[in-house]
């Protein structure tokens, strides 16, 4: 997994509430076997029309946030199917955080798992942060998850709070099967436990 | 001992290993796999030299990308659908897992099929690459949707890295009025908590109205506790739950039944046991209901008015700016007035014999409205089969609906059957996102029983009223 230490560029703004992960990534193109090239088909109803061509206004095709890597974003962001094609196609995309009032529970374990990093702050918060990403290129957001700070353009900064198992694992870009296979002689003897306890299982 | 709750004591049971910041492993009893979410997990074991750490707890079905059209058997032809089950079909092989391929009877939707063969008992943890996962929940089984780099870790571990979430209760008290059903429970519930209000926590649903409920009730209201946000939604297993169990292929037999009824029979949340988070609801206030937006917290009582924008506070004014727009619908109008185009009656909300009884009992005997299109897509090849032993099937033929061969078909339109733009349905699944069921589609979800009354007047229905006439 890519690590994630720190960034700093321009920011999406996204103010829409219940971002679903059908409007992130619809079903068509769920039908892949590789985690891969999903980026191009980001957002896609949002962001072209029936005849393929973009949409000007959505906001990942104005010219300021093309290439964006941070995204700000309403509440209960990545909500509905466990897909985890989503964070594929925000990460193919070149977004690697994304900063909302709150997220769904397995969008929000799938992002870690992805190397992107979703930061979660009051609404109040989030606000500043949308108001400083409706500016463009001319505001740059700084996110630093050693010290857990995100940063406005003018220098606003605001803690968040990270697990630090997670904040571990994406700052040293560790692959969780591995660390837990490290624990393998646990899960045997929890095995050999169950077999006696619940041997239906 | 401390009181726990249910989810405290299934929790408990399945903690591989507590590392001290409290991130555990959890061991996981089934983990069920279809094709969508899936293949990039099994390339990642390939890739990596790892096997399947206990295939046989692991139930792989092909539902999302399945014709259900009759004739399926001459193959599937979306070369990337077909890609898809293909590359299932050789991952059940090569890891020797449980595989029920599409012309196998017992094929269906990964969580129909699960209770079903009996693989979803009590006091399990059951994991998909699925959000609706949450279905196993009516047998007391904490169970939930993951994505696909942890259906890898489980393929490789048969454990899940988690953190406990927070108890919720949900309680129903009382009894139903006629016409409401496990639908309208379930939809209410997420009307009042809001798509957000369960994260951060697993419900278990309680009360009277849910006790009386069918186990198919019970799948239909923990199957959407993933659209209040919950991680899971759990229900005490009872006299109902072993009954529904037992003689199930995969359930324990004999002795081993006893024995594990004997602990079954522990599953339930301690009198004093504490809930982070109470919701009660009367079971008599709870009406026949329909969402008119596109989140599933949209609902509202079928007798209601299209609501206004500025009948809601913060971001939600623009949603529902949005929403309306994108259905087609303007404030103040009767919702019974909104004309449907299609009824879509399936899903793993509402794919289930029950489900399938429900309209049959408002079909009986009537036609469709004409001009619409209409289907019933049973959520396996089983059900499909008692609901023709039934004679269920021949009243839905009769009124003018298709009938179709399992799978998740409308519900994601993954495989053919798709809204096009602009095209209404009453669908009987479980989200109403744009573009969830075809791009530009416009779905109001309902119970069975209000889509088959819905097919009959082309119109969003109040089942109570047809019934009196």
């Amino acid at each position: 997994m890519e690590k994630f230490n720190s960034l700093t560029g321009v920011a999406a703004p996204l103010p829409l509430i219940n971002t679903d992960t059908d409007m992130i990534i619809p079903k068509q193109f769920l039908k892949t076997i590789k985690r891969t090239g999903l980026g191009v088909n980001l957002f896609s109803e949002m962001r072209y029309k029936d005849d393929g061509s973009e949409k000007p206004d959505f906001i990942l095709n104005q010219k300021a946030y093309r290439d964006t890597q941070v995204l700000v974003a309403g509440e209960n962001f990545g909500c509905g199917s466990s897909r985890e094609h989503a964070p594929w196609a925000i990460n193919d995309f070149g977004i690697k955080c994304i900063i909302a009032p709150s997220f769904a529970d397995i969008f929000y374990n799938n992002c870690f798992k992805n190397g992107i990093l979703p930061i979660v702050l009051p609404p109040e918060e989030v606000d500043v942060l949308m108001k400083d990403a409706e500016k463009g290129s001319n505001a740059r957001i700084s996110i630093d998850l050693e010290t857990q700070t995100v940063t406005s353009s003018e220098g606003v900064a605001f803690k968040f709070k990270v697990d630090s198992f997670r904040k571990h694992c994406l700052m040293n870009g560790l692959d969780d099967i591995d660390l837990t296979l490290e624990k393998q002689t646990s899960i045997q003897n929890f095995e050999q436990q169950a077999a006696v306890s619940r041997p239906w299982v | 001992m401390s009181p726990k709750t249910l989810y405290d004591k299934i929790w408990n049971d399945h903690v591989a290993h507590e590392a001290d910041d409290g991130t555990c492993l959890l061991y996981i009893d089934r983990h069920l796999v279809h094709e969508v979410t899936s293949p990039q997990a099994f390339e990642g074991l390939r890739v990596a030299g790892r096997s399947v750490h206990a295939p046989d707890k692991t139930i792989a079905v092909p539902d999302h990308n399945v014709p259900t059209t009759l004739d399926r058997q001459k193959g599937i032809d979306n070369e990337e659908s077909r890609i898809q089950v293909e590359t299932l079909d050789k991952n059940a092989e090569d890891f020797g897992i449980h595989y029920y391929p599409v012309d196998d009877i017992r094929q269906g939707i990964v969580h129909i099929v699960g209770p079903e063969q009996g693989w979803t008992l009590p006091g399990m943890t059951v994991v998909c690459g699925d959000s609706h996962t949450a279905t196993h929940g009516a047998f007391g089984a904490l169970a939930h949707g993951i994505g696909t780099s942890e259906v890898e870790h489980v393929l490789a571990t048969q454990t899940l890295i988690q953190k406990k979430s927070k108890n919720m209760k949900v309680e129903v008290t009382g009894k139903l009025k006629a016409g409401v059903t496990a639908k309208d429970i379930t939809l209410t519930v997420i009307g009042q908590t809001g798509t957000a209000g369960g994260t951060g926590y697993v419900i278990e649903y309680s009360g009277e109205a849910i006790r009386s409920l069918s186990m198919e009730g019970r799948m239909t209201v923990c199957n959407m506790a993933i659209e209040g946000g919950a991680r899971a939604g759990l229900i005490a297993p009872d006299e109902k739950t072993f009954e529904y169990c037992k003689g199930r292929p995969h359930a324990p037999k004999g002795a081993a039944w006893e024995t594990a009824e004997l602990y079954w029979k522990t599953l339930f949340s301690d009198e004093d046991a504490v809930f982070d988070k109470v919701l009660t609801i009367k079971g008599e206030d709870i009406a026949p209901v329909v969402t008119w937006g596109t989140s599933p917290e949209d609902v509202l009582p079928v007798t209601a008015t299209v609501p206004r924008p500025e009948d809601f506070e913060g971001g939600k004014v623009e949603a529902v700016k949005r929403s309306l727009e994108y259905m087609g619908l303007i404030p103040g109008m009767p919702l019974s007035e909104v004309k449907i185009d299609t009824v879509f009656i399936g899903s793993c909300t509402n794919g289930r014999i029950e489900d399938l009884r429900a309209a049959a009992e408002v079909l009986r005997g009537k036609k469709v409205k004409d001009g619409l299109r209409c289907m019933i897509v049973p959520g396996s090849g089983l059900v499909r089969a008692q609901a023709e032993e039934e004679g269920l099937a021949e009243i839905f033929l009769d009124a003018g609906f298709e009938w179709r061969l399992a799978g998740c078909s409308m519900c994601l339109a993954m495989n053919p059957d798709q809204l096009s733009p602009g095209e209404r349905c009453a669908a009987t699944s479980n989200r109403n996102f744009e573009g969830r069921q075809g791009r530009g589609g416009r779905t109001h979800l309902m119970s069975p029983a209000m889509a088959a009354a819905a097919s009959l007047t082309g119109y969003l229905t109040d089942i109570r009223k047809l019934k009196h006439n």
